[in-house]
């Protein structure tokens, strides 16, 4: 378990501005395959010397690769979940922070800046273990699982950052574009779902896919709070390999490809929606 | 008071009518009148608040006091249904303000479809045939991006006028133009004129007002220097601020 908490790089996101800062930092494929590929086989080499009667780390990770992949894929799956959750919650906010209603708007500030402000981690913990772990509705009980409660845990971030995309896209767009709107009558609601999110989703797309990217890394902070994500399962299949120290880098490193490999072409799609978008 | 009001009473009319932006008062009691089918031209150097005028017969802009009647309808006041009001009152914006993620079509079609309920393939046959009517058969499945500005500005025109609105008030629709559209656009307006539309300019195009308008009004700061049927105004102004005014752009 302590392993997993050198992992704890939280994810910060910045504020949205129409042309967002490119936050993740770029490492070709290539040299981010080699740099793996490396640290198996200085794991190898320190094998080789170790003696036979023990599996290779290549061996080891082919061996529980199934287990460990199933966990990939509950990150995943992690991840689209709290991004829906997180993209519909962060809609009505970021409508919200839009409202003409001071009152409305200035709660929905600060719900918008709390949970854009705290560190994921300690939204994970809260929600982890402030909710119960099952509710009774109208006498039928609903078991909550752990994974469930992480993956609310994200969508409270998400959300945050969902509504301050949606609030500076909606911003952005030229005050005329209301005018026009309202002198041919359209209640506000119908300007903002007719003409105002269409124009915007364009310009939405890649800070939202910047923070899918994102939520998609922070899954393995789940791990912290014992979800059997792929972080868990790692460090439990280093255990069941007897703890032996030159499995460590090759088993995380087969984690870290993993992420890599789901990650990066999204962040490379992201960046070249963005330059498209850029010369509209 | 909509009840009392009788076609042959004025569409518009405007009453000493005064709006201020803080601490600046850009229109000092203004007084005119529109008349079912009449075309009537604003003119007046740039800052004169004629644009602010115009806003505030749609009930863009609060007025601070006197009256503006639309039909009637008192536009200041507070219980009023802005949104029925805007009905009866086309708008055609210097900037076009097209909506550019819907084609030409859609522009035209939306808002009788979204605000006033109407069934779609009557709405769809009144669009084309009214972007026939600005000359832009054709380019209905064309958004406005890939439009040139006089046609964005007819797609505009086209667009306000499926709402089918008494009075359509127009501020300086050609502004932007590059000289050899805006009369393609003046063409279009004209035409509209003919058909009887009222019309409530605000233009820089002297010929156009001179051929086209009914009654002129000169304003300048806030105030109408002068008045009166375009053969008057643009021979013989009394006012020593008007003869500057067309004197430099005549
Ligand atoms: N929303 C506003 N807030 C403050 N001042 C304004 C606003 N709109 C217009 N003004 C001012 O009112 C004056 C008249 O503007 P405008 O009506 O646009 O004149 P015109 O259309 O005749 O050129 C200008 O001095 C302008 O700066
Ligand atoms: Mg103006």
């Amino acid at each position: 378990m302590k392993t997993a908490g050198s992992g704890n790089r939280l994810a910060v996101l910045l504020p949205y501005r129409p042309a967002p800062a490119r936050m993740s930092v770029r490492i070709g494929p290539l040299p981010a395959a080699i740099l793996c590929f490396c640290a198996i086989m200085a794991a190898s080499t320190a094998w080789a010397q170790a003696g036979p009667t023990m599996l290779s780390p290549l061996q080891v990770i082919v061996k529980w690769s199934p287990l460990l992949l199933r966990g990939f894929v509950f990150n995943i799956a992690i991840s689209l979940l709290a991004m829906l959750l997180g993209t519909v919650a962060g809609l009505g906010l970021g409508l919200a922070l839009l409202s003409e209603s001071r009152l409305l708007a200035a709660v929905s500030w600060l719900i918008t800046q709390f949970f854009r402000n705290a560190p994921w981690l300690v939204l994970l913990f809260f929600v982890m273990f402030l909710v119960p772990f099952q509710v009774t509705l109208f006498k039928t009980t609903i078991p909550l699982p752990d994974w469930i409660k992480a993956t609310v845990g994200f969508a409270l971030p998400v959300m945050a950052n969902v509504a301050e995309v949606v609030r500076g896209a909606v911003r952005s767009i030229p005050s005329t574009q209301w005018e026009a709107a309202e002198s041919l009558s359209f209640t506000r609601r119908q300007t903002m779902w007719l003409i105002m999110l269409p124009q915007c989703i364009k310009r939405m797309l890649p800070p939202w896919m910047n923070i899918y990217a994102l939520v998609a890394m922070s899954t393995v902070l789940a791990s912290i709070v014992g979800v059997s994500e792929m972080l868990t399962l790692t460090a439990q299949v280093h255990a069941a390999e007897g703890g032996r120290p030159e499995l460590f880098a090759p088993l995380y490193g087969f984690a870290l490809l993993c992420f890599f490999l789901y990650c990066y072409p999204i962040n490379l799609w992201t960046a070249r929606l963005e330059r498209r978008f850029r010369v509209r | 008071m909509a009840a009392t009001w009788t076609p042959d009473q004025p569409i518009v009319q405007c009453v000493d009518v005064r709006k201020s932006f803080g601490a600046l008062e850009v229109l000092k009691g203004i007084s005119l009148s529109v008349r079912k089918g009449e075309v009537i031209c604003i003119i007046g150097p740039s800052g004169s608040g004629k644009s602010t005028l115009i806003r505030c017969i749609n009930a863009l802009q609060p007025i601070s006091s006197g009256s503006i009647q639309i039909e009637g309808i008192e536009v200041s006041d507070p219980r009023l249904d802005k949104l029925a009001l805007r009905r009866k009152v086309g708008m055609v914006f210097q900037q076009y303000n097209l909506f550019p993620h819907k084609t030409a079509l859609q522009n035209v079609m939306m808002a009788p479809i979204h605000v006033l309920g109407q069934k779609r393939p009557e709405v769809e046959a009144r669009a084309r045939a009214l972007l026939a009517k600005v000359r832009l058969a054709g380019k209905e499945d064309t958004y406005p991006g890939e439009l040139s500005g006089g046609q964005q500005q007819r797609v505009a025109i086209a667009r306000s006028l499926a709402m089918r609105p008494d009075i359509m008030l127009f501020d300086e629709v050609t502004a932007a133009l590059d000289p050899e559209t805006v009369k393609e656009v003046l063409v279009t307006i004209r035409e509209l004129a003919e058909d009887g539309m009222t019309c409530l300019l605000v233009t820089h195009e002297m010929n156009f007002a001179r051929e086209v308008a009914d009654h002129v009004y000169f304003t300048d700061r806030g105030v109408i220097v002068e008045h009166g049927p375009p053969e008057t105004l643009f021979t013989a102004a009394t006012d020593e601020r008007t003869q500057r005014f067309l004197s430099q752009v005549l």
